[in-house]
């Protein structure tokens, strides 16, 4: 059974100039022990699908369709319930730490109370437990480092007692939202390298969205390329990388430059990401396709699959035509 | 060579296919304003105040300095608001005519109101953007001079102005103006120091533009949105003060009179059955004061819509 | 190519004072060394790359070469003149010839004005007597240069998207005919697909107007791609500086080596299985530097010497220098 079971999502808000879908009918399902990437642009939709599937979309953002978490619904469950879920089985990571902890607490006492809360820990115990969660996230000296507040960790620093406190209840899933953006990339290294072996070592599953496709690289066993609120192509990352079989997939692989290559010139997708106040009919790429065709432009296409792997795509144009 | 295709570049353009000139940000402050009812209905009866208090003496039938001798110390029984006597709000207790008289009264309290607003936005706007960009030791002399200023307690000086120099509206406009500008060039200090930072301000200073026209055409062009605000309600505020010095007797030199001084003179002979004393400067000063704030509101929300 | 520099740097020295909390008015501020000793030059058509990570100086540099922050010691010869010699007003020719464009596109642009007066700006500044007609002209000319359509001049920024923005900030510092174009990170906001349209279109414009580019980013591959050559800074002092294929083929310095391998490759069968070099610790308090070499606190190789002796920065090779007592 499939950890995570998402069908026809739809994330819409409600702004003053309209309605603006988000999320457009994405379909995907995660395994267990798995690191999904979902990667995309700004407004790609990325974010806005997983706090679609999370309950936490700003109060005028509404999601429909249906997510299944360990087999049952959770979508659009009571804020009571959801708040459970997330504290025990979902745990999140974001780009700011400092967005999630409270600069004028100790982080002794974040920690701590996560745990007493949920789980009725005692106060020693949950100390220990919490010194014991920031030396398994390598922070050196942590009995007491944890008595520090959070600004006088490093940006490093600080995503790492993030990650601690997200795995204090041993959660199933971690969705790491652009977790190493904001850092620098010697940070950025040791932070991927982190989740990778605490991944291994908790048993647990990640989605990790991100824009940095290096970062996807190095670090997911399958991908979903987002775009315009849709996906675009979705299967194991090494497939995808070695042939990508959608056109915006093909575009941004060959956009970013690389540094073990010298090519003279990048290629770029030309035209700038979708307004999503005005979404185009038919598929969101259309207008900055070299491929499209007349279709492209009226219907969207559906997800099909592109090879024998769990390898599907949703473009119009054959797979021949572009590879 | 970069402009090969033309097709390309086309495309670009393509989430900005209406043509015409752009929306600017006023433009779309002004629709956001529009849009909130309190604040656009404040203005038109905020509006209408102002036009009545032109319009109005057109209608009157005594002046505002002119003595009804009938009514005169008989104000509960013959001065009463009535279209035939002419007077339509009715007498005060020397009997002369409320109607002009409130019309007096708006035309100097919105006036003391509206300068002083103007100079103390005028002051505030340079002094404190001058002090901001500059930053260093200047700013902290300038506003360490604030700091003094506003330690001064406010009323007390205006009193004693008033009572030192004579009491005229032309001292009272003085003191309220030389005191008012305070907060608003500690706003404007504060909103440069955060704009000094952006970095179209740094291309400016790159590209070698005068620190004068960095002032005026990057920093002042950007603050105008808070000034804005923050000037309408300064308006209400200072109508206040002026209020309060004139309920205590101190303001507007007789037989010139403003909102505060009908109202004290109203709320002095509630007692005599005369509450038409009252209640009609009372109904303007608080409409008044509620439209200034109100729209003072819209206008932040319209401006800067992240705040909400 | 014209191999006389029309920009020399040498020994820049930038210092800033940093008051503490609780300081009285007269206490002396500690001083933060944000640039130490920094030596390049820089050849019309040339691309010098700065990288390093957020606090290493580099944005610094940048701003101490047009004179937006004082520099300590050191001099900035353009074209044989010492800028920071000169006055503030007789600096403002030369500023005609140097332009910047910023990360954060839309912050760049100010809101209340329109695109057309936003790209005139400098030549109105600079020339306040040209004829309308001719500044009209000259903005038109820009924007189809940098790839947007005229009929846009009188938007404003906040109806650009990212990309965009970024080309009416190059627009702008195109439209005095500049010789050196400093771009602080200006690719680092965008989107990857635009990313690509920016750095190719910086490229063209360099080719077509002999352009010296000085181009600050955190991502190697970037710099890698858009430069000639590279110099890698930490806490404010220059580590390495080499041509860019020699910086990513032979790197020397401890540091550049860990920065290269911490460059995630967009291929997986390379990015599983390469060695990764992992610097651990943080990054030292730039009030406070390490005595002798800066990065000895976080090196593999670091030994007694580099805390006694600051490494000289030499050259090993042609056009390749390290500050390193074992470099490779």
């Amino acid at each position: 059974m499939s950890l995570i079971d998402v069908k026809n999502l739809k994330v819409e808000f409600e702004t003053a100039d309209g309605i603006v879908s988000a999320v457009n009918n994405v379909n995907f399902s995660m395994d267990e022990g798995k690191i999904l990437a979902i990667v995309g642009e700004s407004g790609s939709g990325k974010s806005q699908t997983v706090f679609g599937m999370t309950g936490l979309l700003d109060h005028n953002g509404s999601a429909t369709g249906s997510v299944k978490f360990e087999g049952k619904e959770i979508l659009n469950l009571s804020n009571q319930k959801l708040n459970q879920i997330r504290a025990e089985k979902i745990a999140m990571i974001f780009q700011d730490p400092m967005t999630s902890l409270n600069p004028y607490v100790r982080v002794s006492e974040q920690m701590t109370e996560v745990l007493i809360h949920h789980q009725g820990v005692s106060k020693s115990d949950a100390l220990k437990q919490s010194i014991s969660m920031l030396d398994a996230v390598r922070i050196p000296d942590a009995s007491n480092r944890i008595r520090m507040y959070p600004h006088e960790f490093s940006g490093g620093m600080r995503q790492r007692v993030m990650i601690a406190m997200s795995l204090l209840c041993h959660p199933k899933l971690l969705i790491a939202d652009e977790p190493t953006t904001a850092l620098d990339v010697t940070v950025q290294a040791q932070i991927m390298k982190l989740l990778a072996d605490l991944q291994k070592d908790f048993g647990m599953s990640i989605i990790l969205i991100t824009h940095d496709l290096g970062v996807v690289a190095g670090s997911s066993d399958d991908m979903l390329v987002m775009y315009g609120g849709e996906i675009m192509e979705i299967g194991k990352t090494e497939n995808i990388y070695a042939s990508p079989t959608h056109p915006y997939t093909q575009g941004l692989m060959s956009a970013v430059p690389r540094l073990d290559d010298s090519e003279e010139r990048l290629v770029t997708i030309p035209g700038n990401p979708p307004n999503m106040m005005k979404a185009p009919e038919g598929c969101p790429f259309a207008p900055r396709c070299n491929y499209s065709i007349d279709k492209c432009n009226s219907e969207s296409p559906i997800l099909v699959k592109a090879s024998n792997d769990d390898h599907f795509r949703a473009c119009h144009v054959s797979k021949e035509k572009i590879l | 060579m970069i402009v090969a295709n033309k097709g390309k570049i086309k495309t670009m353009a393509e989430n900005l296919s209406e043509s015409g000139p752009g929306r600017s940000l006023w433009k779309d402050a002004r629709m956001r304003f529009i849009q909130n009812k309190a604040a656009t209905i404040s203005l038109f009866i905020l509006l209408s105040i102002v036009l009545f208090s032109f319009i109005g003496p057109y209608f009157a039938v005594w002046s505002y300095e002119q003595i009804d001798w009938n009514a005169m110390g008989s104000a509960a029984r013959v001065g009463m608001p009535s279209i035939e006597s002419g007077h339509y709000f009715g007498t005060d207790d020397l009997g002369r005519d409320l109607y002009s008289r409130v019309i007096q009264g708006t035309q100097i309290s919105l006036m003391v109101g509206v300068l002083g607003a103007t100079v103390a936005v005028i002051v505030g706007t340079l002094y404190g953007a001058t002090s901001g960009y500059l930053g260093g030791k200047t700013d902290q002399i300038m506003m360490r001079i604030v700091d003094i200023l506003m330690s001064i307690p406010y009323m007390f000086v205006l009193i004693l102005l008033l009572v030192v120099f004579g009491r005229s509206i032309g001292m009272l406009f003085i003191g309220i103006g030389l005191l008012s500008w305070l907060d608003m060039s500690r706003i404007v200090r504060g909103q440069t120091l955060n704009l000094k930072n952006k970095e179209f301000i740094e291309a400016a200073r790159v590209t070698g533009v005068s620190d004068f026209k960095i002032i005026t055409r990057h920093i002042v062009p950007n603050l105008l949105g808070i000034v804005a605000v923050y000037a309408t309600l300064l308006v209400p505020g200072i109508i206040l003060a002026e209020s309060f010095i004139s309920f205590l007797g101190l303001g507007v030199q007789e037989p010139s009179t403003s909102w505060g001084a009908l109202i004290k003179e109203g709320a002095g002979t509630i007692s005599y059955d005369t509450e038409w004393q009252l209640l009609f400067p009372l109904a303007f000063f608080v409409v008044s004061l509620f439209c200034f704030y109100f729209i003072g509101d819209g206008l932040r929300d319209a401006l800067d819509p992240k705040e909400r | 190519m014209n191999n006389q520099p029309i920009l020399e740097v040498k020994n820049l020295k930038v210092n800033f004072d940093v008051s503490s909390e609780g300081d009285m008015p007269w206490t002396k501020a500690k001083k933060l060394q944000a640039v130490n000793d920094i030596s390049f030059s820089l050849s019309a058509g040339e691309t010098l790359g700065v990288v390093g990570e957020s606090g290493c100086g580099k944005s610094t540099l940048a701003r101490a070469i047009v004179k937006m922050v004082p520099a300590e010691a050191g001099e900035v010869i353009w074209l044989g003149n010492d800028l920071l010699g000169l006055s503030h007003s007789e600096t403002r020719p030369y500023r005609k010839q140097i332009q910047m464009i910023f990360q954060d596109p839309l912050a760049s642009l100010n809101p209340r004005m329109n695109i057309g007066e936003i790209i005139a700006e400098p030549l109105r500044t600079h020339y306040p007597k040209t004829p309308e007609a001719d500044v009209q002209a000259r903005v038109i000319d820009v924007m189809n240069k940098v790839g947007l359509l005229d009929n846009l001049m009188n938007r404003y920024p906040h109806e650009f998207s990212g990309g965009q923005c970024q080309r009416i900030g190059i627009a702008r510092a195109l439209i005095l005919k500049p010789k050196l174009i400093i771009c602080d990170e200006p690719v680092s906001a965008l989107d990857v697909s635009i990313q690509a349209q920016v750095v190719n279109l910086l490229m063209d414009l360099q080719e077509e107007m002999k352009l010296a580019l000085i181009f600050i980013a955190h991502d190697l591959s970037v710099v890698k791609h858009i430069s000639t050559k590279i110099m890698v800074l930490y806490l404010g002092n220059m580590v390495e500086l080499a041509k860019s294929d020699d910086i990513y083929k032979s790197p020397s310095h401890p540091y550049t080596q860990a920065l290269i391998s911490a460059v995630p490759i967009p291929d997986p069968n390379v990015e599983k299985n390469k060695d990764l070099i992992l610097i651990e610790g943080d990054l030292p308090s730039p009030i406070n530097p390490p005595s002798g070499c800066v990065f000895r606190t976080r090196c593999q190789k670091a030994q007694e010497v580099c805390a006694l002796e600051k490494p000289e920065f030499k050259g090993i090779a042609q056009d390749h220098s390290v500050a390193c007592h074992f470099h490779d």
